[in-house]
């Protein structure tokens, strides 16, 4: 302190005074005022690639106010969500590189210990927005702190056909079990068949099995981690599964993420799981088929098992701030920002409703009344169960995923190539080895 | 100074130095390096301890593991044998005098030429549940009823793999064995036919024997690759339906990298070198005894 001299303090004071003038701590609902970026500061942010353009250009609109606002450069890099994940755990491993990485599902449950505590920007945002809907805190929670900012997650609903589903005699999507079966078998019967991925599908295959398996009170692992998937609840979610496979198109097995898609486009399927793409696909199309296709296309939440509460899974985002970055003021400045109102709404509808907001308040983005099909993926955090459910999250429940223990477990079983006892025990047998850790 | 430059022995270790180092680095490390973790329980940015055999044991326990070995050799054997077959006779094909035959010498490359990465796109259409052209023209033609399921039975999956990889194999085979018939003499040949052979016997007792080197060497290639195949698999199926296609390196990829296992990965692709090793010691001993290629019998 005793280097610090007279012409440095005022320097320093100037800077504050400077700063106040261009909205610092002015009642603008720009969030600065309380971390104070550092001087110098440089950003460069990790994440994962647009699903949809307008969401990157709309990011980077976004980023470039902030720049604007507080001369703190940002730099970002996109790359494919699925390869995020590894150099995001390679960067807290080595303790270097960017500053910001926006991934996926339970990552900052793999390095806790990596990561700044960001429970002021969380509760700053969560005061101010109405609150994070649970799931946020499962995901980005650890002893109490908060050690990632929720961003939101890519919605999946159940994508389905209108006038089939009515002459199905349904005048709304079933919201249970024997409902949803009935319908499926009406699709069936309707000659569009519902079709649903059991490949090694990464979004859309993992997604419908987890709410397969939980609906029924079938799940991986207990409170403390012990596998417990070979269960008389899973078998039930199978032999429900066996009875659903049997409506679903030929192919399914082999099905990839896009599969779905093109087949839901071509009119040759009546239900699907997706996100909010193939709608927007629809709308988007020149093709005369396609477009007419569009009024009939509905989307709807999962139907609720028998455990009596939704259990839907979606892909969920997580914003980290690394301990090595030199700026973790900057850093936190730029992610309270970038969840602010005035940006997140904008982003949130030029992404077209394909990411859901973690935030309550934004419920009532003019997105989701503006076409009431949208509807059903703002509800996307609401209805989910993070994906280690209901164990503790990190390595291994990355792992079981990964590994696509799930998805294959109910493709053996409900396609007829393993008896159902044997494909949950195959299961269990391979997350065991990841819990063991 | 001025006499450890004018030592031959000296210089000779200097100008080896760069390749030395080369290899040593890009080679031997990453060997080395993959071999240790295989011992480790390393996650992905979690450096790991030593284990010992627990990673390979528990692989040789893993259903899914052994599943991936036997595709792994059903996919070698099955796609390398009939590169071969079909391979040789392209080869002798292109080797007679055809008209336009450099035209043809250059077209039979394409599929090698093309990225795997596209052309496992095309299949991966051609095989398509729903939007097959295999099965749309069969449809038309009336001879299915239902459109085939390639990729969504393990064993059509299995096969459809294999013609994709066939189909991008073959061209290596046949432009490398074509080299090679054309270093036969011809003086042989024609000595053949005034002895009154016939031209399998002319194919059995010259062709065959004088190619042997070349076929060990581009055979040996071919199973490499064959084995290690990753690309092909990764697009089409990603070792789907069922893992019924997942290879060695498709599944030690799953494992080590999305699913954080670096230890495990490393294992099960370590568990690849004894047969990779032993593809090349079958070729190198096997196929290349002169005595052989000279017509003896052991």
């Amino acid at each position: 302190m005793s280097k610090f001299t007279r012409r440095e303090f005022l320097k320093t004071t100037a800077g504050a005074a400077a700063a106040g003038t261009l909205g610092f701590g002015s009642q603008d609902a720009f969030a600065q005022a309380k971390w104070t970026p550092e001087k110098g500061a440089k950003l460069r942010v990790l994440r994962w690639k647009r699903f949809v353009q307008g969401d990157e250009d709309k990011w980077m609109e976004n980023t470039k106010a902030f720049t604007a606002k507080t001369g703190i450069e940002v730099r970002v890099d996109h790359e494919g969500w699925e390869d995020v994940r590894p150099k995001a755990a390679v960067a807290a491993n080595v303790g270097s590189g960017p500053d910001i990485i926006i991934s996926t599902f339970e990552d900052a449950h793999q390095y806790p210990d990596k990561l700044v505590d960001v429970s002021d920007v969380c509760n700053y945002l969560g005061t101010k927005y109405g609150g994070w809907y649970d799931v946020c805190k499962a995901y980005c929670m650890e002893k109490g702190k908060w050690v990632a900012v929720p961003m939101g997650c890519a919605g999946n609903a159940v994508v389905h056909r209108i006038g089939a589903m009515k002459k199905a005699g349904f005048e709304e999507f079933p919201k249970d079990l024997p409902g949803f079966l009935k319908l499926a078998q009406g699709y069936k019967a309707a000659g569009i068949p519902p079709g649903f991925a059991l490949g090694n599908a990464t979004g859309d295959g993992n997604v419908w099995t987890h709410w397969l398996v939980w609906s029924h009170g079938g799940k991986m692992v207990d409170e403390k981690g012990n596998v417990v998937i070979a269960s008389p609840e899973t078998e039930a979610a199978l032999n429900y599964g066996k009875q659903l496979y049997e409506t679903f198109i030929p192919g399914t097995l082999s099905w990839l993420d896009p599969n779905n898609n093109k087949a839901f486009l071509d009119g040759q399927i009546g239900m699907t799981a997706n996100g909010i793409s193939v709608y927007y696909a629809a709308k988007n199309s020149q093709d005369a088929k396609i477009k007419e296709m569009v009024a009939d296309i509905g989307h709807a939440n999962f139907p609720v098992g028998p455990v009596g509460k939704t259990t839907e899974l979606n892909l969920f985002f997580p914003m980290m701030l690394f301990k090595y970055s030199k700026f973790p003021n900057a850093a936190k400045a730029y992610l309270a920002f970038m969840m602010e109102k005035e940006q997140y709404e904008p982003w949130q509808q030029a992404a077209i409703g394909y990411v859901s907001h973690p935030l309550k308040a934004y419920e009532k983005n003019p997105l989701w009344g503006s076409d009431p099909k949208n509807l059903p993926y703002s509800n996307s955090m609401k209805v989910m169960l993070p994906n280690g459910y209901a164990g503790p999250m990190g390595y291994a429940s990355a792992a079981c995923m990964a590994d696509f223990i799930m998805v294959n477990m109910v493709a053996e079983a409900i396609s007829g190539s393993k008896p159902v006892k044997e494909a949950m025990d195959r299961a269990k047998a391979r997350a065991e080895r990841y819990y063991k850790v | 100074m001025q006499k450890l430059f004018n030592n031959r022995h000296f210089l000779g270790l200097l100008f080896m130095l760069p390749a030395g180092v080369l290899l040593l680095v890009f080679l031997t490390y990453p060997l080395g390096l993959g071999t240790w973790l295989g011992f480790t329980d390393a996650k992905i940015g979690r450096s790991g301890q030593w284990i010992g055999l627990d990673n390979f044991k528990y692989l040789v326990g893993d259903a899914v593991a052994r599943l991936s070995l036997f595709n792994t050799l059903f996919y070698t054997v099955v796609a390398s044998v009939i590169k071969f077959a079909l391979g040789l006779w392209l080869a002798t094909l292109l080797n007679r005098n055809l008209p336009f035959k450099s035209f043809f010498r250059a077209i039979v490359l394409l599929p090698f030429i093309v990225p795997t990465a596209l052309s496992a796109i095309a299949f991966w259409w051609l095989y398509d549940a729903q939007f097959s052209i295999l099965s749309w023209t069969l449809t038309k033609m009336g001879l299915i009823n239902q459109y085939i399921d390639f990729l969504g039975d393990p064993w059509n999956a299995r096969l459809s793999l294999i013609a994709a990889n066939i189909w991008r194999g073959v061209p290596f085979v046949a432009i490398c064995l074509l080299a090679g018939l054309q270093t036969i003499s011809p003086s042989l040949y024609e000595a053949a036919a005034l002895d009154g052979a016939t031209p399998w016997q002319r194919f059995r007792y010259v062709t065959l024997p004088l190619l042997t080197p070349i076929i060990a060497v581009v055979m040996t290639f071919s199973v490499l690759f064959t084995f290690t195949d990753f690309q092909l698999i990764y697009v089409i199926t990603r070792g789907g339906p069922l893992n019924a296609t997942h290879l060695m390196a498709t599944l030690s990829f799953q494992r080590a990298i999305p699913g954080g296992s670096l230890g495990e990965g490393a294992a099960l692709a370590t568990l690849m070198i004894p047969f990779l090793l032993a593809a090349i010691l079958f070729s190198y001993y096997g196929l290349q005894r002169r005595a052989w290629q000279q017509g003896a019998k052991d």
